[in-house]
């Protein structure tokens, strides 16, 4: 990069100024503020809500990696990416961080060269029908007319889920959520496909929710998670244990509730020292000692924000499911704070 | 007698290329060229040493990958096995059809607006200027999305054509129009004389050429007769028999059946499918540039003087013979050249075919592929050569056919 003055960021302003920046963290806590990608609008993931205040689950990790770095959950200026934006945005470093139900997967990881930072939600792509078509299983469709978020991997697994099943379809691309969700209720397309969260947070913004049914069949595996940039490991730690520390805060019985009173000191190690009163697990990090504290703070911890934004109480109804504790029979195991 | 001297010839030095008023300019014209050429040089060396520090090494191996995405409308065999270059033909032929039946519709919508923009009724010039400015003024974009809203919003879907008393019903039981696109009856050879569908469809193409080369010959023969006698023969039926026997009698050997669209599950299947997508874009594409290639038409007939018109009236012409038969004509010569770049314009547009999940190429080489391998680059370079290609071509033909229709001097 000798030469790369200001030509070469006129030419490739993208790749020069991911690779050029020194580090994230600085960068962050120089600016006082976080910039986070997020979805153009998927509620209860990331949405504006009535004030015009970004809400939902996506949202809340950005918010609590904010008042991790920076002490305040509203430091945060939200970034909304389409599928087909978004990578190119991290990667130029328009976003510090893309928070934006994203699948982990191999050649993101190598080829574009991310570094998932974590799961926050165990998904898979289901199919959604409207009740009166009377279909109960995926491998009935066969001859229906599919819409789909043109650049995702979903657009890959419809393709080897029909090819396997020996059964035909007519993909239609289209670009955002909000497309496809008029496109679905016009009847222009028989089913919708995509994650079961996003299609779940999809019918709930629908007039008659009841009218639209999910199929059991999941046909893959959707680790969605947050990314930063290949190369930044300092801040690619802080993504990391930010989301870890409110894994562990939920398994550790951590709320935002109790959390005034278990950071006066408990008589639990762990707790200490995640909350920072034992140990110096903050400065590690090139943070202060209450980070995690702050970041369990701004919205609660990992089941405080399912519940609030995604669970079985909202409009969206997700079950835990996958997305229990381990020792709930779930998948979200954090590594130990020591 | 004279004797002739050569001037004496000046020693060619240097300085000259500075201080001689004949060498300076191409002096200053050679360094300005050097000086571009080392620059871009210094800009693709820039790129190419950048994208290598950064891991991305340009490299064209992607298209021979498998691509593992389907597109709905395939003008030749694709499914999601084929290769990321066979999506990308794809994508290219889908382009190249929506813009060339844009170009003819656009010209159709274009020529009859600004024809009728300048009629002496009041009210028909009117709305032809309302037309105009109203698609002229608003973004194409906008045109896509609207049209192709107001399609699927009003026109039912193909469950509506379902059950014992549907609310739709199909079109002389062989046309459906659904917010999907419009299903039309196919036309099929039972017993083609060769094995390709093509080849099938060629041979009618060529009896139907072959009917129309007869038809001059008729005509010319008529024209001689009616010179030599000054009676022209009624060829109306020879005329007619000429066209009709030999299709008729070709499709009776080949055995013409229609495949009608069938509602099937979950849509209609068989038959002839103008996917909704394809018809949104080319109608917006079509009405949009319409606007812009009637004030074309506006300005060239305007362009001709007045003088041309009444000479043509005091020699008994009606106004509808004049407009074709005198003013037409040589307004041609000013209307050809824009005309060409609303071509081109009509082409570059129909990228925004995404916008209503239009598999162009710049949803599949541009969108997908680009997306799935990460090689923005490569894709964008490939992207801007095929548009420049196609723009240079379609101007070549214009410009062609430009020069048969400029005013000839002899």
């Amino acid at each position: 990069m000798k030469k790369s003055v200001i030509l070469g960021v006129a030419t490739i302003a993208g790749l020069a100024a991911g690779a050029a920046a020194a580090g994230t963290v600085d960068d962050v806590k120089a600016r006082g503020k976080l910039n986070c990608g997020v979805s153009t609008g998927l509620v209860g993931f990331a949405a504006p809500d009535a004030n015009g205040v970004w809400q939902g689950f996506d949202v809340a990790l950005c918010r609590a990696v904010a008042a991790a770095v920076l002490g305040d959950a509203n430091a945060v200026e939200f970034v909304p990416t389409t599928t087909k934006t978004r990578f190119t945005a991290l990667a130029s470093g328009e976003i510090d961080m893309l928070s934006r139900n994203t699948t982990w997967t191999y050649s993101r990881d190598a080829d574009l060269k991310f570094e998932f930072t974590g799961v926050n939600y165990y998904d898979g792509q289901g199919f959604m029908v409207p009740k009166a078509l009377g279909v109960g299983s995926a491998k009935e469709l066969d001859g229906a007319r599919v819409c789909i978020q043109t650049g995702t991997t979903t657009e890959l697994n419809l393709a080897d889920f029909f090819r396997s099943n020996n059964i035909s379809y007519e993909p239609v691309p289209i670009e955002t959520n909000a497309e496809a969700q008029q496109q679905y209720l016009a009847g222009a397309c028989d089913v919708y496909t995509t994650d079961a969260s996003a299609l779940a947070s999809t019918r709930a913004t629908f007039e008659n929710p009841d009218e639209h049914i999910l199929l059991p069949e999941i046909i893959s595996k959707e680790p969605l998670g947050p990314l930063v940039r290949h190369g930044e490991n300092e801040w690619g730690d802080v993504v990391r244990w930010t989301l870890n520390a409110l894994i562990t805060a939920e398994e550790l019985g951590v709320t935002s509730a109790n959390i005034d009173e278990m950071s006066a000191g408990s008589n639990n190690p762990e707790v200490d020292r995640l909350l920072g009163t034992e140990g110096n697990l903050g400065e590690m990090m090139g943070l202060d000692a209450d980070w995690a504290a702050r970041a369990i703070k701004a919205g609660g911890n990992y089941g405080e924000l399912f519940a609030k934004n995604i669970g079985e109480e909202t409009p969206i109804g997700l079950a835990r499911g996958l997305n229990a504790q381990w020792t709930e029979g779930g998948l979200l195991y954090s590594p130990p704070f020591r | 007698m004279s004797t002739m001297t050569d001037p004496p010839k000046a020693d060619f030095r240097l300085s000259m290329l500075i201080n001689d008023t004949r060498y300076r300019s191409l002096t200053f014209q050679v360094i300005a060229a050097i000086a571009i050429a080392l620059s871009i040089w210094y800009l693709g060396n820039n790129l190419i040493q950048n994208l290598r520090a950064a891991g991305l090494n340009i490299s064209y191996a992607f298209l021979g990958e498998t691509a593992g995405y389907d597109v709905n409308q395939r003008l030749v065999e694709y499914n999601s096995q084929s290769s990321h270059g066979r999506a990308a033909l794809v994508g290219l032929l889908n382009t190249l059809l929506v813009a060339f039946l844009a170009c003819i519709t656009a010209t159709v919508f274009g020529v009859i607006a600004g024809v009728l923009r300048l009629s002496n009724n009041w009210l028909v010039s009117k709305l032809m200027a309302v037309y105009v400015e109203i698609f002229r003024n608003i973004p194409v974009l906008i045109w896509i999305i609207i049209i192709f809203t107001i399609m699927t919003a009003v026109l039912p879907a193909p469950n509506a054509f379902r059950g014992e008393n549907p609310s739709s019903s199909m079109l002389f039981d062989a046309f459906a129009f659904t917010n999907r696109g419009v299903y039309l009856p196919k036309p099929e050879f039972a017993n083609g004389l060769f094995g390709s569908t093509a080849l099938n469809w060629l041979l009618v193409i060529a009896a139907l050429v072959g009917s129309w080369f007869a038809t001059r010959e008729i005509g010319k023969k008529a024209t001689k007769k009616q010179e030599e006698t000054g009676d022209r023969p009624n060829t109306t039926l020879l005329t007619l028999a000429v066209w009709i026997v030999p299709f008729v009698l070709l499709m009776i050997i080949m055995g013409l059946t229609w495949n009608v669209p069938e509602l099937k599950r979950f849509n209609f299947s068989g038959g002839l499918n103008v996917g909704g997508p394809l018809i949104a874009l080319w109608f917006a594409l079509s009405i949009y540039t319409g606007a812009f290639i009637a004030e074309n038409v506006r300005a060239g007939i305007q362009a001709i003087s007045k003088g041309q018109t009444e000479a043509a009236g005091a020699l008994g012409l009606r106004s509808g013979r004049i407009m074709n038969l005198v003013v037409l004509p040589q307004a041609l010569r000013v209307i050809i050249p824009p005309l060409i770049s609303q071509y081109l314009n009509i082409t570059k547009n129909s990228s925004l075919a995404i916008a209503v999940g239009y598999a162009d190429i710049t949803a599949t080489l541009g969108g997908t592929t680009l997306n799935q391998t990460g090689r923005a680059i490569e894709c964008v370079l490939l992207l801007m050569l095929f548009y420049l290609t196609a723009s240079l071509t379609i101007s070549m033909v214009m410009n062609v056919y430009n020069a048969s229709v400029k005013l000839k001097e002899r």
